[in-house]
This record gives structure tokens, sequence and C-alpha cells, in this order.
């Protein structure tokens, strides 16, 4: 396993994040009103465009993979896509009709319409209407009855997940008539009017559903929320109750973000500052270890000026150690199970710092992106990388199979 | 340290360290605004339910979270009326300086001495859990001062009761 690559991009939180197609550019917004567009120079990244549009903080940004270009929303109530022209990227004015901020922005798969969800319980699916050239909306609103915080499409290119502030999960048709072609029925639903709800989830304790995301195949859909809980559902037919519905409940703080890196793996990361993988499927998920794994890293993984890792020796170094964190658990609170994932940080309160007083996570503060980064030749992701609000950009290998000594232990039965 | 400060210390660190996952949550009921919504109960959606670890009738803390802020309000140990006097000065010292304290609110909640509020910029700028540490540092020291403060007083009035009297002697 390779070791995780680090890149400080700024010192405040960066909210929004997105990689150009070929993965050799980057824009973020450095908790401000503008998105930054990086490109890759061997080991580090130079600032080479501005994207200034917006006057008040961006709060997501999407980079259409396909058509190259990029729409960025903001809490001013605005969209904006950007075209890559010979001039540089001009951006176009996306015809919204919402009167609170903007939270979340994501393209459809097929990148002819994107969704935008809003603070004024509306979600904005937009197209581009060639009569007026300009991108305009067609609005969702019925039954949200708070901010939309995610959004997620199903790769059909129809179907739309969000997730809202009152602890709810919607699954809505976002097919736009005269844009696109009639959809098929899908194991979701059959009948397919734009807005259609088709399917609603309700948190395990009512928590803000943070994040969404369908399984590759779309069948699936998981979401965290901030009752520190996954849910993963399993569609089964039209108009029928799910076919599995599965609430993997945590020790750990709550999770703020998750990607699907294959059928039946997730990576989720939150305010526990490091990236976990889960694995299962329609029978049961269980955590399987965390992505943020010192034993297989000896190195720092920092260059010294920015390094906040403490290298080795002391307490500290010991007090991450997986094995270590077991059996300390099992010793004082008779817990076996996934130590260092915060059964041992929550539980007792008590945050492991290292001896330079610096989480010993790479990320030092609340990780507030996951998304896939790379993937291998059978469709699954290989990489993901995160961001969060300490700055940091980091792209992770993702283990397949078992990684770590909890992971090798699991299937043990001492 | 005595042997109730400990779980008591603990069991406010837990609960903050809990509470403070914040993230930057923009008004749904106010255009444009951004504003803690612990303070301004807008949507009740976005608040949690408000906790209070005690250790004792006179001292305890509440902690409100919300999607944006936490407030965090300490109610000081005052035994007798000096301490009542040292503790409200005190308090009241900090709290019209309350921009340098970064995290420090202006006024008390109604029934607590000293009120914090962090709100996810705060958390952002700062490292977590050493906002945690500075709370759980205040509540350990304040307690530590007044009584220092009511030990110096006691010793001065002595002091000056002597002086006045020596005259009479």
């Amino acid at each position: 396993m390779s070791a995780p690559e680090v890149f400080q991009l700024s010192l405040g939180p960066l909210t929004g994040i997105a990689f150009s197609p070929d993965r050799s550019q980057v824009c973020v917004c450095p908790n401000s009103n503008e998105a930054q567009i990086y490109t890759r120079n061997g080991d580090s990244w130079d600032l080479t465009d501005t994207l200034a549009e917006h006057d008040k903080l961006i709060t997501a940004i999407a980079w259409g993979p396909n058509t190259n270009r990029i729409v960025t929303c903001s809490q001013d109530r605005n969209a904006y896509v950007w075209t890559h022209t010979e001039q540089g990227w001009k951006p176009a004015l996306v015809i919204l009709k919402i009167n609170r901020a903007a939270t979340s922005v994501k393209w459809s798969p097929s990148e002819n319409k994107f969704a935008v969800g809003s603070g004024s319980r509306v979600i904005a699916i937009c197209h581009f209407d060639e009569e007026n050239n300009w991108w305009t909306a067609k609005q969702i609103k019925k039954p949200l009855r708070s901010t939309v915080l995610s959004l997620d499409w199903h790769p059909n290119n129809y179907l739309l997940a969000a997730g809202t502030a009152d602890g709810k999960t919607y699954v809505y048709s976002g097919y736009i008539k005269g844009l696109e072609a009639k959809p098929e029925a899908t194991i979701w639903g059959d009948r397919l009017p734009t807005g259609q709800l088709l399917a609603e989830f309700k948190s395990p304790n009512g928590g803000w559903v943070h994040d969404v995301a369908f399984s590759p195949s779309g069948d699936a859909l998981a979401f965290v929320a901030h009752d520190s809980s996954l849910t993963i559902i399993y569609a089964s037919g039209p108009n029928e109750p799910p076919a599995a519905h599965i609430v993997v409940k945590l020790p750990s703080l709550p999770f703020t973000n998750l990607t699907w890196t294959s059928e039946s793996s997730i990576v989720a990361a939150g305010h526990d500052c490091q990236p976990i993988l889960f694995t299962g499927s329609s029978s049961g998920w269980a955590i399987s270890h965390s992505l943020d794994d010192p034993s297989s890293t000896s190195k720092p993984l920092t260059p010294t000026a920015t390094g906040m890792r403490s290298g080795g020796g002391g307490v500290g170094r010991l007090g991450n150690n997986e094995a270590f964190n077991m059996f300390k658990a099992a010793d004082s609170k008779g817990q076996r199970g996934l130590p260092g994932t915060g059964a041992a940080t929550t539980s007792s309160g008590l945050t492991q710092v290292g001896s330079d007083g610096m989480l010993l996570t790479i990320h030092q503060n609340t990780i507030t992106h996951v998304e896939a980064y790379e993937w291998n030749q059978n469709g699954e992701v290989s990489k993901i990388f995160t961001a969060g609000r300490d700055g940091r950009l980091v792209v992770w290998p993702v283990t397949g199979g078992k990684g770590g000594l909890t992971g090798r232990m699991a299937g043990l039965q001492v | 340290m005595s042997n109730t400060l400990r779980p008591y210390l603990n069991a406010v660190r837990a609960t903050l360290t809990a509470a403070l996952t914040l993230e930057n949550f923009s008004s749904q009921v106010v255009e444009r605004h951004n504003k803690p919504e612990v303070e301004v109960r807008t949507s009740p959606e976005v608040l949690l339910k408000p906790l209070i670890v005690s250790r004792n009738e006179s001292e305890r803390v509440l902690i409100e979270p919300s999607v944006n802020s936490i407030r965090l309000s300490i109610s000081i140990k005052q035994a007798d009326e000096i301490e009542k006097i040292l503790c409200h000065k005190f308090t009241r010292f900090m709290m019209m300086r309350a921009e340098g304290f970064v995290i420090l609110r202006r006024k008390p909640l109604p029934g607590y001495d000293i009120s914090f509020l962090i709100t996810n910029f705060h958390s952002e700028s700062m490292l977590k859990h050493k906002l945690v540490d500075f709370i759980i540092q205040f509540m350990e020291d304040v307690d530590k001062e007044i009584s220092e403060m009511k030990l110096s007083l006691n010793a001065r009035a002595r002091i000056v009761a002597e002086s006045y009297l020596s005259t009479f002697a």
C-alpha cells in the first residue's frame, strides 16, 4: 500500500473542491467568494486561474468530466457555469429562482443538467435553454421542509437523491420533458414526471442528513446523518418497501461525507478527521478499517514546514496504534471493536493528540469532501481524495482487501 | 484536584467534543444572512437538545448545540457573599473585553455567570481539541482564581483592621 499524498492548498477550510477530468487541475474554494484553479506541477500545485463572480462564500463546486464545464454555487443565491475558452474561464449565470443560499451542486452523469440544493427549501434542476441562451431551472418543492444539504444523481441520469436538515432523505425524478428521452421504469419507481417523489427515508434518530450517494449500479442508496449513523437502503421495486434497510451506528463523531468505492464498499469521513472504509452487502454492513493507518507509513507524510504529524517516538505515536488502542479499549471498557475511530476518542471524550499538540490523523480538522479520484480496470475506485477544514487535500489509495491490524483481526475469532 | 471535579470536567469535555461538530450554515429564514442558529432560534430543526452537566446545585454547565454554533454557559461556585461579589466583578471584567477573548459571549445566560459562544468560524480557524482544552482549563482556573482572590482579600482586610486598630491600642 502506497502512502497517501498530502497537499496543503490553503490555511483555512476548503469549502468546495472538484478535479478536472484528467486530474491535472483542481478547482477549490478557500472559504471565500472566489474559486481558484490550481494546476499540478510535479509534487505541488500552482495557481493558474481565479473564478471571481460570486459575492459570498462558495458552498460547492462541480466539474463535468465529459464537457469540461465547472459549476459553482454560493450563499449569494446564485450559481455560475464556467466554460473554458481561449481567453480563460467564462461565467454564465444560472436562473435559479431561489432566494436563500445555494448549498450543493452536482452534474448529472450525462452532464446535460445539474441539480442545485438550497436553503429556500427547493431543489433546482438546471438545464441549458437554447432559445434564450441561458441556464434555466425547474424546481422541486414538495415535500421539502428544510435546507437541502446534499444531492446525488442516479447513474441513469433521471433520478435524484436529496438529504435535508430535518433528517429526511428523498428520491425524486429529475426528468425534464423536452430535454431528454422518456425514462424507462426503474427499481425506484415507474412513473417519472418531473419532481415526482419516489421514496422517502428518515435518519435513525432524526439527525441532519449530511450526504447521500447512490451505489455504482444505482440500486442502493447510502446516507450519513448527524446522529453518527450510516444508512444503506436497497430498493426492491416501484411502490414497494425497500429490500433491505441497514443502519450502521457508529461509536465515532458524525460523518459529513461518503462515497461508494464499489458495489460492496463505502468510504465515509467527517468530524473524526479520518476516512473509514465500510464493507458489506444487502445482508449487512460493517466497519472494515480506517484508511488513515499510521502503521503502513513510517515516514512523515508532509514536509516538515507544514508537517504536523509527529514522525516517531513517544506516547503519541503509540496512541494511534490500532492494536494498542484495541487492547486498551478491551481492557478499560470491555469493548471489542474498532478503536481509534472514535471508540476510544469520544466515549472518554479525550481526543488523542501528538506530542506537538496536533491530531494524529493526517487531516487536522473535519473532512468535508470525499470523492473518487481514480478507478481500476474493473471500474472500482482505487484512489479517493479528501479535503477538509484544515485546507488539506489528501489522495488516499483504497485498499481493496483487509488492511490494518483491526481489519486482519476482524476475521479472527479470539 | 478533588474526586468529584475530574469526572465533572471529563463529562463536560466529552459533551463539548461531541457538540463541536459544526458546519457553515446559511440562514434559511433571512436572505443572505449567516447567523449563529443557537442565538437566533428561528429554525427549530437545526437546534439540538440542550444539556446540563451539574456537579452540585451551584456548579453546573449548560451546553446548547446547533448546526453552526454552540453556546456554553457556566455557573461558578459562590459559597458566600464575598465570593458572589468577586465572581461578579471577575466575569464582568472579562465580558467587557469579550472581543479579546474571541469566543466569549458579552452577556451570560440568565441563571449563569459566564457564557461562551463558539461558531463554525471559530472551529474552522482554531483546532477543536485546543478549544475544548481552553474551556476546561478555564473551568479549572476560575475556581482557583476566585478562592485566591478571596484569601488575599481577607488577608488585606486583616492588615487594614490591624493597622487601623493599632492606633487605639
